[in-house]
């Protein structure tokens, strides 16, 4: 039997996404760009996926852009509109713990002259909301911060930091990577303060390869990538329909009856928690209440080197992983882990557990 | 904290015996917004008010943004209200209520009391002074202003004690369904879909009719015009939408007429099909987007000349307005990102390079006998293919 407990790295696809991609591959293929009908029909499936997107953030359609995943999505994001922003100030803000897709982008910036502040956080590998505080400058333009974290499921007081940044300055642009917590959580921006949300597809169970950006009409921002002006010229190239209409498809359903997955991944998860507790030598990871997601565990198991766990796993049908999967083909210890001040014997041992709503007892 | 709205209305209240009717339709058009939020609401009538309850959870700022598209609404007060237990228990909720929705304490304040039940304790002067009292205790950065006061504060005191502060303007106008019915002439610009919403804040109920002329006007224009019903359908409800395939007509007005009039005798065929569907569907009047002057086809003299195929009324509620206060309802209502979209329209396409501006009503009507033996089939045809579309705004 296969156990597949590495969802925060991908997920299974719902049947009904792969269907839908499979026509729209096969059948409805054109060029949403194409004047005739077959475009047509292609421009009424990216309109059917930012509806069902718009409508489930409460936010307009407009305000919707597609990209190739979440990385494309925080890169837009975050050099889109530092870029478009360098007149108001060249000082961004970020956390210790976010995924490279939002660390690398700020490292490319600092290299063309911003500054950027990498918030620490606590040892449940949460912000410490006075750092920000006193991080804010007359010159900061962007605060990005991710709402769950991927290696251990911390989440992050957002609305919170939204208040802090926009109180300081409500021209400051906020903007959270949603790559983990989207599909878990209702996350909706317009209440949050959030001014710029990163979603991917292949995380709620939809297809790789695909994502999209919420940014709030009133935010500035620039391409990042150049060509034919789709998407009113901020993503050129001709749109992904059978990926996108398959993860408007996999919103459709994540959310169908979104508090009951949600309660049995948690069950699921505070069992998980408790066998692991059993084991010697085991220790959990951050927090594992309300307040961390209720599909990842992280443990570090002395003595064991993770991958070596990992792969005695596998050979039962196991499948995890070791720290974050984008940070596992690096023999570079998590950064993560080291920001929460984890001993560092049990950086190299320690396993990440991700749940789905098609995981089962 | 607030988990209920007192809606006020406008011209309502000056209604004689069929008030009964008017804020029956309110209360079915407040119902059929609300359909569109989250969570459940009770809406319920007394003593001349209308009160949303939120039931369980809702969401404040969706609530309000659909209740603004009620016409007749004049305003929205997010609403506390308590049972009547002494004027000290009043007086904990009033200080609490300031409390929590003004954080900045430095404004000047007025209290409005108003007293429904004369049985309370205290009139409504001492409910004022009171009231006025116990705010000053509490708040000592407060201050009174009876002229021009930061927070009008009401009290009023009925069966319950309701208290509010914050009006948040409705679009004013008459409940939808209180003034018959009308047919808009909807094209893909800017002026039609504010016609409509005008007319529909008068209570009138929309139908509309739209010239499709393929493969001159693409399936895009279509939709086009479909989001537009759409985004008008927020306000004036479900939209019948008649699709008319214009194409035969035009080409043969374009074939037998002189070019100059091409788009005066098209818009006088427009009419009279409109007309026909209108008085099929139990419409009391049309509705157009024109404005004097815009366009040639908008002269004095060539309004004349279209209006003269209707006895249905015409209502041109843009007649007067501006293009640049046209734009700017169109921005109100939304759907000025929709109009300016590039698609060809039927009376973009066939345009003479100088049309008439001033038509001859006579010589009109001679070049329209070239199509006698034609139009009559085309008519015929052109309704009885006629498409059918019912626009929701929840689509």
């Amino acid at each position: 039997m296969e156990v597949y407990l590495d969802n925060s790295a991908t997920t299974a696809c719902f049947p009904a996404v792969a269907e839908l991609m499979v026509k729209l591959m096969c059948e409805d293929y054109g060029n949403p760009s194409s004047m005739h009908i077959k475009g047509m029909q292609a421009e009424q499936y990216l309109r059917y996926a930012r509806n069902v997107i718009a409508k489930n953030l409460k936010v307009n359609e407009k305000e919707i852009f597609f990209t190739s995943g979440g990385t494309e999505s925080d890169n837009l994001a975050i050099i889109g509109a530092a870029m478009a922003g360098r007149r108001a100030g060249s000082h961004l803000i970020t956390t210790s713990v976010e995924h490279p897709a939002v660390l690398q982008p700020m490292k490319f910036l600092e290299s063309q002259g911003f500054q950027v502040t990498y918030l620490p956080v606590d040892k449940q590998g949460k912000v410490i909301l006075e750092e920000l505080a006193s991080a804010l400058r007359l010159d900061t333009i962007l605060v990005s911060m991710m709402h769950t974290n991927n290696e251990m499921g911390a989440l992050q007081p957002i609305e919170e930091a939204a208040a802090i940044v926009k109180n300081y300055n409500p021209a400051i642009i906020f903007h959270v990577d949603g790559v983990q917590g989207y599909g878990k959580y209702r996350i909706l921006p317009r209440k949050t303060g959030i001014d710029m949300l990163s979603v991917s597809g292949h995380k709620i169970h939809g297809p790789k390869g695909v994502g999209f950006l919420y940014i709030h009409e009133k935010v500035k921002i620039g391409p990042i990538i150049f060509g034919g002006g789709q998407q009113k010229g901020l993503r050129s190239g001709t749109e992904n329909v059978p990926a996108i209409a398959g993860m408007a498809r996999a919103v459709e359903e994540s959310y169908a009856s979104l508090e009951e997955d949600v309660e049995r991944m948690r069950s699921l998860k505070n069992q998980l928690i408790w066998g692991l507790g059993q084991l010697e030598g085991v220790q959990i990871n951050g927090s594992t209440g309300e307040d961390s997601a209720p599909h990842i565990v992280s443990a570090s198991i002395s003595g064991i080197r993770s991958e070596v766990l990992l792969h005695a796993l596998e050979d039962r049908g196991i499948y995890v992983s070791a720290g974050s999967a984008c940070a596992s083909n690096k023999p570079a210890y998590s950064a993560t882990l080291k920001a929460m001040g984890i001993e560092k014997a049990l950086l190299d041992s320690t396993l990440r557990f991700s749940l789905s709503l098609f995981t089962t007892k | 904290m607030f988990t209920a709205f007192l809606i006020k209305y406008a011209e309502i209240g000056v209604k004689g015996k069929n008030r009964y009717l008017f804020e029956d339709a309110l209360v079915q058009q407040i119902k059929y917004a609300l359909k569109r939020c989250e969570g459940e609401f009770k809406i319920r009538k007394a003593q001349g008010r209308i009160y949303v309850d939120a039931v369980g959870e809702f969401d404040f700022e969706e609530t309000v943004e659909n209740l603004q598209t009620v016409f007749g609404i004049s305003g929205i007060c997010p609403v506390v209200y308590v049972e009547d237990e002494g004027f000290e228990q009043l007086s904990k909720t009033i200080v609490d209520y300031m409390d929590r929705v003004y954080p900045d304490k430095n404004k000047t304040f007025k209290v409005v009391a108003r007293r429904a039940r004369k049985n309370y304790p205290l009139d409504t002067m001492e409910l004022n002074r009171e009231i006025g009292g116990v705010l000053l205790d509490a708040f000592p950065q407060l201050s009174v202003d009876v002229h021009e006061p930061d927070i009008n504060l009401y009290v009023e005191i009925r069966e319950k004690i309701y208290i509010y502060s914050r009006i948040i303007p409705g679009p004013c106008g008459m409940p939808v369904g209180t003034n018959g019915k009308a047919m808009l002439l909807l094209s893909g610009g800017i002026d039609s879909p504010v016609a409509g919403y005008m007319i529909s804040k008068r209570g009138v109920k929309i139908d509309a009719v739209y010239f499709h002329a393929p493969p001159y006007t693409s399936e895009r224009a279509k939709q086009k015009v479909v989001d537009l019903a759409r985004q008008v359908s927020r306000y004036s409800g479900p939209i019948y939408l008649h699709v008319v395939n214009f194409t035969d007509i035009q080409l043969a007005i374009y074939e037998k007429c002189p070019h100059e009039e091409l788009t005066i005798i098209m818009r006088r065929y427009m009419m009279k099909i409109a007309e026909k569907i209108a008085r099929d569907t139990e419409c009391l009047g049309l509705i157009t987007g024109e404005s004097i002057g815009q366009v040639a086809s908008q002269t004095m003299h060539s309004l004349y000349a279209t209006n003269e195929v209707c006895t249905l009324p015409v209502y041109r509620p843009c007649i007067g307005l501006d293009k640049q206060e046209i734009v700017e309802i169109s921005e109100k209502i939304g759907t000025y990102e929709t109009s300016i979209q590039p698609y060809e329209d039927c009376c973009t396409i066939f345009v003479a390079k100088h049309p008439v501006t001033k038509p001859n009503l006579e010589y009109i009507k001679r070049h329209e006998e070239n199509l006698t033996g034609v139009i009559e089939g085309l008519l015929e045809t052109a309704l009885s293919t006629k498409e059918l579309l019912i626009v929701r705004p929840e689509d």
